[in-house]
This record gives C-alpha cells, structure tokens and sequence, in this order.
C-alpha cells in the first residue's frame, strides 16, 4: 500500500505538468458551472426513466438513467413528435427509437440501392437492438439535423434474423419494458454506428445491417452515408461533439438535473475552459487506466454504463453482490464504503488522477425512490491487465456526477487537440 | 507463458482437411466451448478467418482472425478439448457458433435479471459449470468464456485472455 501511494502522488505531479486543471486531482474541488440556457443545450435529468410508469409488474426505476427529450420530424415536414425520456449514451453513436414511441409520425424506412427495405441489428452489453433504419429530420434543442438515418426499434416490423439474436449477449430491447427508455441517442465519439470497415460499407460481416426480401433480413453492406449515424454529426452548427453537465451527487439522490451542451468551443457557452484533453485511440475509441501500476488499455468513459465497472472481487477487494441462490449480480457489496484512486493517461501524453468511492450496491438499492447514485460499481470482466485482449476500467454514468465531460467526434476540429477525445 | 511454436494455417488448405475430418468423425457442424480440437475447422470456416496457433505449456491456443476484424481464441487441453475461448475485436462472435452446446446456458443466463435495478454494464455470467463475461462498447468489445472444471492443472482463469 505504501508503495502504491507513492506511485499515486508521482502520477498527480505528472498530471500537474500537463494540466490546469489538476489542482482538485480526484473529486471536483468545486461545483462545475451547469450551462442551463443556449440554443445549443438541452436539459438531461437522470430519474427513474419513462418504464417506471409502466403499469404492474413490467414497471421498473432505471439507476444512472440520463434522459433527454428528441424531436423527430418526417423530412421536409412539420410533422413531428417529440420523444422524452431517451437515454443519453456516450458509448454508442446514433439515435434510436422505439417504434411503440413513434405514436404520431410515421417515418420514411431506408431502402438499399436495389429497393429492399434497410433494417439493422445492434449488439448492446447484455441486451441488442432490431428493427428498420428509416430516415427523420431530428431536432434536440434548437439544433437541428435534416433526413439522419435512425434505428426504429421493433421486433414485428421485419423479424429478427436468427444470426441477429444468437450473436447477443441476452434478449431484444425493443420495448419500454426492456429497454427502460423511449430511445436511445447516441453521441459518442464516432460518427457512424459502424464506420467505413468493409466489413460494414461492403461485406456486411459486421453483421449490423440487413436488407429484408419478402419478409426475410440477410447482412448486407451498408454505404457510409445511409448508416445510422450520432445526430450531432449532422447538425448545421455546433457539430464536433457535445458535453454532458451533471451535478455532483453525494450518495443518491432521487433525481438530478443537469445539461447536455452541444458544439465543443463553437459557443460562448461551450468553451474548453480548463477541461484537459484526454485523447483516445481512433480505432478502439479507449484510453488508458492505470492502477496500482498496470495499465488497463481498453478503458472508456461511458454515460451509458450505470457504474463504475472495474477490476474483480479479489483485486479491488470488494465482495461481489449475490442473489438468493449466491449467484453474484454483478455490483460490489462492500461492508463499508471503499475510496480507489486511478491515473486516466490520453494517447496525447495527458494523464491526470482520479479517485471515486463504491458502496454497497444492495443498500444503495434499498431505498427504492433513489435513482442516482454516486457510488455504485461492479466487477470488470477480467481484472487483469493484459497484452492481447485490453482490460478496461468503464467510467460509468457516476463518473459524470460533479464534472462537464466533453466528447468530441472523430474527423472534426475541436479545440485542445486531435479528435476524437474526451475531456473533463 | 512461453511460445514453442506458431503456426499459420492457411483457410483454403483447412477447408478442405476439415471437411476431411467432418466426413471422417461426423463432428457436428458447430461445436466449440467444450468441444474437440476439430471444432475450430468449423468455426475457422463459419468466420472466414485465418488461424495461428501458439503453445502456452499444457495447453494451445488458435486464434482464428475473422474477416470482420474480431479475433477469436480457443485454448485445447492437451487431451484435445476446447476448455475456454477468448475474443476482442469491433463486433461480437457469432456466440451460438463458439459456446456450442453451452449456448443455451448461456442464453437462459443472460436474460435472468439478478438485481433489483437494472445492470448496463459488462455481462457477467456466473453459472455451475460456465463462466462467461463480456465488456467495452461499440466498436470495441472483449469477452472471454470457460468451464472451470476444464481448466487444465495449475491453469488460472487469468490466464484466459
């Protein structure tokens, strides 16, 4: 342990000599400033999420939920509808729909160059997404974006292919009731969902997009420009990425309100400011994590993870959560409240100290009006470092609490340095 | 962990010794965690890949590189059975195809909610007999699958990566 806080202290004066902002190193020494009025700021609010509403047994409170309201309009129309609670998702790019959501427009679907309907299958941590590509004009504050390619999620539209379902990692969310939100809008650092791979654009072996015969969906390229791409991407200003503004929350809390700010130095109200760069790799979309003297290579920051997920039981000294039948959750139950700290490190040279507390999922849970919380974390899938397949520490929606997290999207210019990167 | 060998094996020639071999002992066409040896031929040939192999002490490890980009390990007990896979890449495997026979486990898993509150965040499969977690985000995903009762002596889970 000894040796660890030395390797600690050395980290922060390594960060000082790259940062102004260094000073609070862990927790936010002081409140961040929340932008609440501009054209280009949308309020967020992280509550129990809209299935919370649901009636009976599907009913269920979302934790670290952040949702936004989103506009979508038949192109070229006034016919829109506006859609709130769509959770706000740094970990994916594209915006996405419940199609049960879409009550009162009826959108364009997407055709491929041979007319065949356009549907696409995504795969989510535990869970994917099926259903038509079809086109909108989207609005999200006062910005707007004309004819974006968005996912309509729906499992009847066309059917789920069975190389769609027996790739995920559990079942469809496509109703509110799995899901927990109306839609998901993605503003992560890349622009498209699957990018210019040939895998993607060509061969469809990425096996996101799918064309539909007769009722039928095989995988099937999908040029640049038709794939379901972060709206911001396409907004006429304020278009190189956005920031999510939360305030610090000290445990939980029932609900929080807080801003997302588009654009990245275009606004008065969008500057940088003392935020350091932290640049990510533009392949894998990571940066580094290093604790306790490894480097965790695949790490990310991600509003829509819903903790801090990180390391393992035995090496983070955490019990794991458990069910009645012992079978752990997937949070860590600490008896006590336990502190960590980290080194965050940008592939710009930058690197600045984190630290951040976990406590006892199980009672955190038991207060059941709660849908904040600051200290919820579970296990990693490794908890390893290692060379060939990158551990990674997921700075989950917790991570925002108390800080203005920038995300900037690939190939645009952007203030502190090369994009993509975050910055906080 | 100390590299004695690695090989290329080419999907042309594999191709046609796995059909060879599917011919000669009926394995089924997709058959993985769990598995024998031959059932990397076919998932070899179901991902369009090319294959290197390394030995790591009692065991081997093939990696087959799909055409999309996602690496897929598979490490063989020296008694010729596929004890545990590891994968990271831009897009999932084909799960159905490398868990084989434990897919079904797998899937009745994955959709049995263990908290109160919703979890969004790396899938962690704790079941009897299989262990299965998968983490990152889009464009980046890593996982890694075993049987711990498979586990060859003096094999550690961490030593799936």
């Amino acid at each position: 342990m000894t040796i660890f806080n030395k390797v600690f202290i050395a980290a922060v004066g390594v960060a000082c000599a790259f940062s102004i902002a260094c000073g609070g190193g862990s927790s936010p020494a002081k409140a961040n400033v929340i932008v609440q009025t501009g054209q280009n700021v949308a309020p967020i609010v992280v509550n129990a999420g809209p299935a919370a509403s649901l009636s009976g047994s599907q009913a269920f409170s979302y934790a670290n939920g952040a949702f936004a309201s989103v506009t979508v309009c038949v192109p070229g129309t006034s016919t829109c509808q506006t859609i709130d609670g769509v959770l706000v998702d740094t970990g994916s790019s594209g915006l996405r729909i419940l199609s049960s959501a879409l009550t009162n427009v009826s959108l364009p679907q997407q055709n491929t160059a041979g007319g065949n309907p356009v549907a696409e299958c995504l795969t989510f941590l535990g869970s994917y997404t099926w259903g038509p590509v079809q086109t909108a004009d989207v609005q999200i504050a006062g910005e707007k974006a004309s004819a974006v390619p968005i996912q309509v999620l729906s499992d009847t539209a066309f059917p789920v292919p069975t190389a769609c379902s027996s790739s995920a990692p559990g079942p469809s969310a496509d109703t509110l009731a799995t899901l927990g939100a109306n839609g998901i809008l993605g503003v992560g650092p890349f622009a498209q969902d699957c990018g210019n791979a040939s895998a993607c654009v060509t061969t469809g072996s990425a096996g996101l997009y799918y064309q539909c015969i007769s009722g039928s969906c095989t995988s099937t390229g999908e040029p640049l420009a038709q794939q379901v791409v972060n709206p911001v991407a396409l907004f006429s200003t304020d278009n190189n990425g956005a920031i999510i503004e939360l305030p610090a929350v000290s445990s939980s809390a029932v609900s929080v309100n807080g801003s997302l700010v588009f654009g990245i130095g275009t606004q008065s109200n969008n500057a940088l400011g003392s935020a350091t760069v932290y640049g990510m790799d533009s392949n894998t979309f990571s940066f580094t994590t290093e604790y306790n003297g490894s480097p965790y290579a695949g790490s990310f920051i991600d509003s829509g993870s819903n903790g801090y997920f990180f390391l393992d039981s035995g090496t983070a000294g955490l019990p794991n959560c458990t069910d009645s039948t012992g079978t752990p959750t997937g949070f860590y139950c600490p008896t006590s409240p336990k502190t960590f700290s980290a080194t965050n490190e940008g592939t710009n040279g930058t690197s600045g100290a984190v630290s951040f507390t976990i406590a006892n999922a199980d009672t955190l849970f038991a207060n059941s009006s709660d849908n904040a919380f600051s200290q919820l974390g579970g296990p990693s899938i490794m908890g390893t470092p290692s060379s060939s397949n990158p551990d990674f520490f997921d700075w989950g929606l917790p991570f925002f609490y108390g800080r203005n997290i920038y995300t900037s999207i690939e190939n645009t210019t952007a203030p502190g340095g090369a994009t993509p990167y975050w910055a906080y | 962990m100390v590299e004695s060998s690695k090989v290329s094996i080419p999907l042309k020639r594999l191709a046609a010794a796995g059909a060879l071999a599917l011919a000669m002992t009926a394995l089924p066409a997709s058959a993985s965690l769990g598995g024998d040896a031959a059932s990397i031929q076919a998932d070899q040939v179901h991902m369009q890949g090319t294959r290197t192999m390394r030995a790591a002490g009692s065991y081997t490890v093939h990696e087959i590189q799909g055409e999309n980009g996602t690496k897929v390990r598979e490490y063989i007990s020296a008694d010729g059975k596929v004890f545990a896979l590891a994968w990271n890449g831009p897009w999932f495997p084909d799960m159905k195809q490398i868990l084989g026979t434990y897919f079904d486990q797998y899937s009745r898993a994955s959709q049995t909610q263990r908290t109160t509150r919703i979890r969004r965040g790396p899938v962690m499969i704790n079941e009897p007999g299989l262990i299965v977690q998968i983490g990152g985000h889009m464009r980046a995903f890593a996982g890694r699958a075993y049987v711990p009762e498979m586990l060859p002596a003096g094999v550690g889970a961490e030593s799936i990566q």
